[in-house]
Order: C-alpha cells, then structure tokens, then sequence
C-alpha cells in the first residue's frame, strides 16, 4: 500500500502536498512525500531525529524552497497571500530583543493586514500577568505560550506546531494541550510535530510516521495501532516462579519487572494461564499504543 | 512595501538600543572621554615634545636657575627637563628611550649622552647645538607668522572622534547584531511573515542612521559645552555631511551582514575593515607627505570622504559646492552598498 496516498480528504483540501522532495547536496532530507489535508484537521508528524520532520515543515510554509514537488494552499500554488493566512510556532525561535511580551505581541501584529483582538488573544493564551515582562525572562511554558500567540496573531486558516511541547514540564504541557484543542475547536487547521506519543494521541486526527525522509505510516492514531500492532501484552510482575519456561503456548519474554506475555486477546491468554496454574495476581493488560506502532515500523525510541 | 510593517521594526530597533543601558552609554560616553582625553593630552599649552635628563641635580625639578645648563636651551619650549641624581639612574633611562637627551650640568666643555638609534635623541641634540650659538648668529633668517585664524586641534581632531564613532557605531550596530539574529533565530521568524527583506533593510538603516545622527547632536552638544567648537562653515552642511557619511556607513554594515552566522567571522571581517579605516582616514593623524599608494587606499574608505568634507565645512567655512566631490562619492558608495547587500541578503542560515 502506498502509505504516502493514505490522507485523503473527501473536499477541497486546505493543503496538498505532491512528491515533495529536499535534497541537500546528494542528502534527500524530504524523500517523495505526498498527503492532503482537510480543513480543520489535527494532523501530526511523527519520526526520530533527523527523519526530516522539520524540513518537510519549513518547505510548507514557504522558509525554504524543495528541491521538486509541489504546495497546493486551498487548491492553488501559495503566493504572497500565503503568509498572511498561516501561523507558525518554530521549534527553535529568538526573539526581537529587549522588548516586552506586549511589545513583541503589538509588533507582529503590526506585521499583517488582519489580525486578532489583541485582548482576546492575551486571554486565550494566559499572558495576562505576563505583558510587562521582558520577553527573554520568561519560563518555558511562558515563552512556549508567548511564540504560540505569535502564531495565532492573524487569525490564521494553517497554523504549524514545531514541537511546540518539547523542554516542557508535564503541568505546562498539559497547558498547552488545553491550548492546541481550544485552536482546533475554532476549526483551524494544524500540523505539528512532535516526540511525545501521548501528546500525537491526544491531539491528533491524523498521523504520518516519517523516517529517512519518507512517510512509512499514515492514518488515524487507532487505524496505525489496528493496523500494525495487534493484540495485547500481559505483565506478570516479579519472577513467578510458577511461570513455565518450557511448553508455554504464547510468546514471552522474561525483562527485569516481570514477564512480558504476547497475545491476540486477552482471554486467549488467561486461558493458558489458568492451564498452567500461573498465578495472575497484579496482571496487568495494556492495549498497543502509538509508541508500540512507532518502534515497530521505525525500530528507533521515539525521544532517542 | 508596507510602511507599518517597516515603522514596526523601527521602533523595535531603537528600543533595543535604547534599552541596552551598558551599550546605549558607551555611545555617549565613549567619544566625549576621547576628545577630553587627547585635549588633555596633545591640546593644551604645557604639552611636553621632548625629554631631558639633567645630571647631578640634588633639587627634584629643573628651573630656569639651574645652574650648569645654557639658559637658552632651558628657555626652549616643548621640552619637559627631568632632574636625576646620578649618571647611573639617567643612563638607564637614555638606553630605554624614557628620556630623549642627558645634559651633565655644569661640565666644560658640556657633556651630553644620546642614543644614536633615537630619531627624537637626534632633534634634541640638534635642539642644543642651536641654542649654544648666539642670536646674532642668526642674521639669515626671516621669520614670519601664520596670518588669520588658527585651527585648533581640538577643532581639527574632534570631527574625527565624531567620524570614528558613527563607523563604529554603524558597522557593529547593523553588522554584528544582524549576523547576531540570523544565527539566533529572529530573521526565520520575521521571514514566516509578511515582512518583506526590503522593507527589513529599510528600517534597519532607517534606524540607525536616526541613532547615529542622535548620538552625534547628544555628543555635540555635550562637547560642545566643554570646549566651545569653532565651526566656521554652515551647521547644516555639517550635519548633511555627517548624515550620508552614515548612511554610507551603514549601507556598508550591512553588506557585511547580507550573509552568514558566525559571530566571530563577521567580528574579524568588522575589525578588518575598521581598523585600516580608522588609521588611513586621517582621524588620528594626517597622511599628508605619505606615499601615493596609501592615500589611493584611504580613498576607498566612505569615512576619509566623509571627514575631509566635515573638516571642510568646520575648519575651512567650505560650502556644498566645495564639499561636492566628497558627497557625491559617498551617494555613489551608499548606493552600491545598499543594492549589493539587499541582493546577497539571506534570512536564513
């Protein structure tokens, strides 16, 4: 199945991307990528260092040109108009220094021909008590908020999320999260990457797993996991000592917690349990998860 | 081109200067501690050209009493007289060039030590030679005096300190903290809006040349009020002349900024270019009686342009018509500069 084809929307597509490819010197940072996204989706990039999660991001939103392939915004090549209707959050980004939040929020907005009520704005992101304060003196999660008003300052269409959670702690990511749904509740489009599984779970209507530059995976988070990691893994915790090594029906693994037991279902597995007179007390059962379909496809830790 | 885009970026860039306390007062203070420095130094009545050591004096200063030494040769000015006790302590001081000429006062004939790889030993043992033959001796000679105004070095050295401190200010202030933003960051971020390159190089010249032309007024008239500038041509013409030098220096800032993000690369290329500037175009000293070649040098330089027609205006009363020929190779390098460095400009790294 060509997985690159898999985003397919039913209308007009906000953004069509085809065979894009980046090539730096005989480097191909961007390998042939191809998907279209609908408006109002959530759609998330995934993949390890350097599979070209970002490159792909800063050819669609026009800081640099590819190599070949072509960028359909609402069904035409972007022009200068482009810029006026997407917002951008860089993964890494300085700001104008020595001014204030304030200051920083009223010059980007100077920037574009329309732009959101300012207050409003302020509100929705929490910056409240943050407008006088120098912006290089802000905490993570504050600045995080700071660069995500940026992005939403023109009342943007598109809005690309570069990691936008990364360096957070787990409270001021959770922040954000409640930030990224309320954008998707006004029906803006997002793309964004990033290394946090639960965060592409949470957030994401659509997902494309890339690696070496190309999409390997693509679909909703719960068509990736049916589609690539059936069943469930059973914990035993502890040694057991009653488990059997020789003659066990299913697939296991002995790791330093416990036992790792692979089975189509759980009550498969219960079964061949109970035969062999395991005890199953603290069992746990846990579902596949992205994480599980990341490892598989890419065979690489999703934050190595 | 939008102009609320670039007004935008204005403000933001006279902010940061304005707001960086540590480099906003260094601006100010930096020329006005040099001009009352070298004032000091090289200006006043009591500078001292020459060293003499005289020997054995038990009394710490030499006078014009002292005894042993020709009377005519203490009575020449700009020659400071340093009283030592022994042959030893002055001989010392001879070998290591601290004192120019030793007199033993009192000796006859007079006794006298000179270094023979000193070029100033050799002035002043010429200085006392002269003084040792009689004013009679002299009936060949004619002297006549400077008629009109004198040009005080003050006068002639300030425009220089002014000159020096707009390069200074021009070329780091847009080169480096252009190189500065690329490598941080900021130019991607501007570059994912509406703002155009043009309309980014705009405001940053725009910009600066405000801050400089501030800076030299603040600095002006803050000199001014120390030592009293005689300006004899038009404060127009001099403040024009100082404008497009600027603007000349700037666009120049930011050719050097057009590419690249390494701080330390642009901060070589800056010092290359700075420091031969500063040295060739006459803000120290002048390059009259050098060779041809050096002075074809300092002719590429827009701060030589600029100064000759500031020291025009201030020293000399010159007009715009004078002043024409260095104004119109300063449009000419404003021009080139700014369409080069607006054709090589990259946001990005």
């Amino acid at each position: 199945m060509d997985m690159n084809t898999k985003i397919n929307p039913r209308k007009q597509p906000i953004l069509d991307v085809r065979h894009l490819v980046k090539k730096y010197g005989q480097f191909k940072a961007v390998n042939d990528i191809n998907f279209s996204l609908e408006e109002g989706t959530c759609f998330g990039l995934l993949g390890p260092n350097g599979a070209g999660k970002t490159t792909s991001m800063e050819v669609m939103e026009g800081i640099i040109n590819p190599t070949s392939g072509e960028i359909y915004y609402k069904g035409k090549q972007r022009d200068a108009s482009f810029k006026e209707e997407i917002g951008i959050q860089f993964q890494q980004t300085a700001l104008l220094a020595f001014l204030s939040v304030i200051e920083t929020l009223k010059t980007f907005r100077s920037f574009y021909r329309n732009s959101q009520d300012l207050d409003m704005l302020i509100r929705k992101c929490h910056l409240e008590e943050l407008l006088n304060q120098p912006n290089d003196k802000l905490s993570g999660g504050q600045r995080q908020r700071l660069l995500l008003a940026i992005a939403l300052i023109n009342n943007p269409q598109l809005v690309f999320l570069d990691e936008p959670s990364t360096g957070l702690d787990p409270q001021a990511r959770r922040n954000l999260w409640d930030l990224v749904e309320d954008i998707k509740e006004e029906g803006i489009t997002i793309i964004l990457t990033t290394h946090y599984m639960e965060e592409a779970q949470a957030l994401c209507d659509e997902i494309a797993i890339m690696d070496q530059g190309m999409i390997i995976a693509a679909g909703s988070p719960q068509e990736l996991i049916d589609q690539h990691c059936e069943g469930i893994t059973v914990t035993l915790p502890g040694q057991n000592a009653g488990f059997p090594d020789k003659g066990f029906p299913l697939k296991f693994s002995r790791m330093n917690g416990g036992i790792e037991i692979y089975a189509k279902d759980v009550k498969v597995c219960l079964r061949a349990l109970m035969d062999f007179g395991v005890d199953i007390h603290d069992m746990t059962v846990r579902e596949p998860n992205l994480e599980d379909v990341f490892l598989k496809l890419t065979g690489k830790q999703l934050r190595s | 081109m939008s102009l609320k885009r670039l007004w935008a970026i204005f403000k933001a860039r006279n902010y940061e200067f304005f707001r960086d306390r540590s480099a906003f007062g260094w601006n100010f203070i930096f020329p006005f501690l040099l001009v009352a420095g070298f004032s000091l130094i090289f200006g006043g009545e009591g500078r001292k050209e020459y060293k003499v050591g005289v020997f054995p004096l038990s009394q710490e200063e030499v006078t014009l009493d002292t005894e042993g030494v020709p009377r005519r040769f203490l009575e020449t000015r700009y020659i400071e007289f340093i009283a030592f006790n022994d042959l030893e302590t002055a001989s010392g001081k001879l070998m290591h060039h601290k004192i120019d000429f030793l007199l033993q006062a009192g000796s006859k004939p007079y006794k006298y030590w000179v270094s023979t790889t000193s070029p100033r030993g050799y002035f002043v043992e010429r200085l006392f030679k002269a003084s040792l033959v009689p004013e009679s001796g002299n009936r060949q000679l004619d002297r006549r005096e400077v008629q009109g105004r004198e040009i005080r070095y003050i006068d002639w050295f300030f425009p220089g300190i002014l000159a020096m401190n707009m390069m200074f200010s021009a070329l780091w202030g847009v080169g480096y903290i252009v190189v500065r933003y690329r490598k941080n960051g900021v130019l991607k971020r501007l570059k994912a809006t509406p703002l155009t390159a043009f309309e980014y190089l705009a405001a940053q010249t725009l910009s600066r040349i405000f801050l400089l032309m501030f800076t030299l007024v603040v600095v002006w008239l803050g000199c001014d009020l120390v030592f009293s500038f005689q300006v004899e041509g038009s404060y127009i013409n001099l403040f024009f002349v100082f404008f497009m030098g600027g603007l000349s220096l700037t666009s120049l800032g930011l050719l050097i900024a057009s590419r690249g993000t390494s701080e330390e690369f642009t901060s070589g290329i800056l010092n290359f270019i700075t420091w031969p500037m500063m040295f060739l175009s006459e803000v120290w000293f002048s390059l009259e009686g050098s060779p041809q070649w050096i002075k074809m040098v300092a002719r590429i330089f827009p701060l030589t342009h600029m100064l000759s027609a500031a020291r025009k205006v201030m020293n000399d009363g010159s007009g715009l018509v004078e002043i024409a020929p260095e104004l119109l190779v300063l449009a000419g390098m404003i021009i080139a500069f700014l369409t080069l460095g607006a054709a090589l400009f990259s946001w990005r790294k």
